[in-house]
């Protein structure tokens, strides 16, 4: 997946009013999208182009009708990405750290804040 | 397709045969998906169950169609929770479709009547970004994610 296009497509405030519409109602058609929308259909459709192509938007045909469907996972994969892992470091240090404070007093508490930078996930469950 | 469901596509670097096995095989499911499994024989027709580690069954149904590695489909109903069940059956299709290096699988996954507002959906919906996520992980990495590893405790 292209994160590029994803961030792209994120950046534009038209693109993600149409989005909050598709989490508020599903499966819309682009003339169902338009409704309301101070956007030409052009516009709208272009938009959709966009979002679609950094997956963020699913389309599937029901009879002549094109809906569109909100894709929410390259968002979780972002999240993944650019939170979850940071995110760990942290936690995994802050548990270290808890760990050592609990532990027998000791002159040197044996933390090393950069000990869980950047190093990959424990394997194992 | 229904307006009252949902399409998930997510992209990842592997092979329809690998992701196919992914999908169905206990060994698999039970890393990126919460330690749950399919109890089937993945034949047309056969009987399918959704188990959680406690040996309960969240989800039931049946095999609907499938054709390895490129599509699968389920009918499937919740077990756990009656507002959900009273809903009745829905149906899964997974989707799985070479792109160069990458597989693109889709997931729909619809009421079989339209229930507008529906619990299941919303229900299903909230656990597929996650499970997908996870899953992509699990392939290109070899980990899957922290967050579904587990199933929940006093769940």
């Amino acid at each position: 997946m292209n994160e590029d296009a994803v961030f792209r497509a994120l950046a534009d405030p038209s693109r993600r009013q149409l989005l909050d519409r598709l989490f508020r109602e599903n499966g819309q058609t682009l003339t169902e999208l338009c409704r309301g929308l101070d956007m030409t259909r052009q516009a709208v459709s272009k938009h959709l182009a966009l979002l679609e192509e950094a997956n963020l938007v699913v389309t599937r045909k029901r009879g002549r009708d094109k809906l569109h469907y909100l894709n929410p996972v390259p968002i979780h994969e972002i999240g993944e990405r650019w939170i979850g892992k940071y995110e760990r470091a942290h936690l995994g240090l802050l548990s270290e750290l808890k760990k050592n404070l609990e532990a027998k007093p000791r002159r040197n508490l044996g933390v090393n804040p950069t000990r869980n930078l950047g190093t990959k996930r424990s394997k194992g469950r | 397709m229904n307006k009252n469901g949902f399409v998930y596509t997510t992209y990842i670097r592997t092979t329809p045969e690998k992701l196919w096995d992914a999908l169905t095989k206990p060994e698999f499911t039970r890393q990126y998906w919460s330690e749950v499994w399919h109890e089937t024989t993945w034949e047309r027709g056969a009987e399918w169950k959704m188990m959680i580690p406690d040996g309960r069954t969240t989800d039931s149904g049946e095999v609907v169609e499938v054709e390895r590695p490129r599509r699968l489909v389920l009918r499937w109903r919740n077990e756990f929770r009656p507002e959900l069940k009273a809903e009745g059956y829905s149906r899964c299709v997974f989707e799985l479709e070479q792109q160069g290096d990458m597989v693109k699988l889709t997931i729909v996954h619809e009421l079989e009547q339209d229930v507008a507002k529906s619990k299941f959906i919303e229900a299903v919906s909230n656990g597929w970004p996650i499970i997908l996520s996870s899953l992509k992980s699990l392939l290109e990495t070899g980990e899957a994610l922290e967050a579904t590893r587990k199933w929940p405790k006093g769940k």
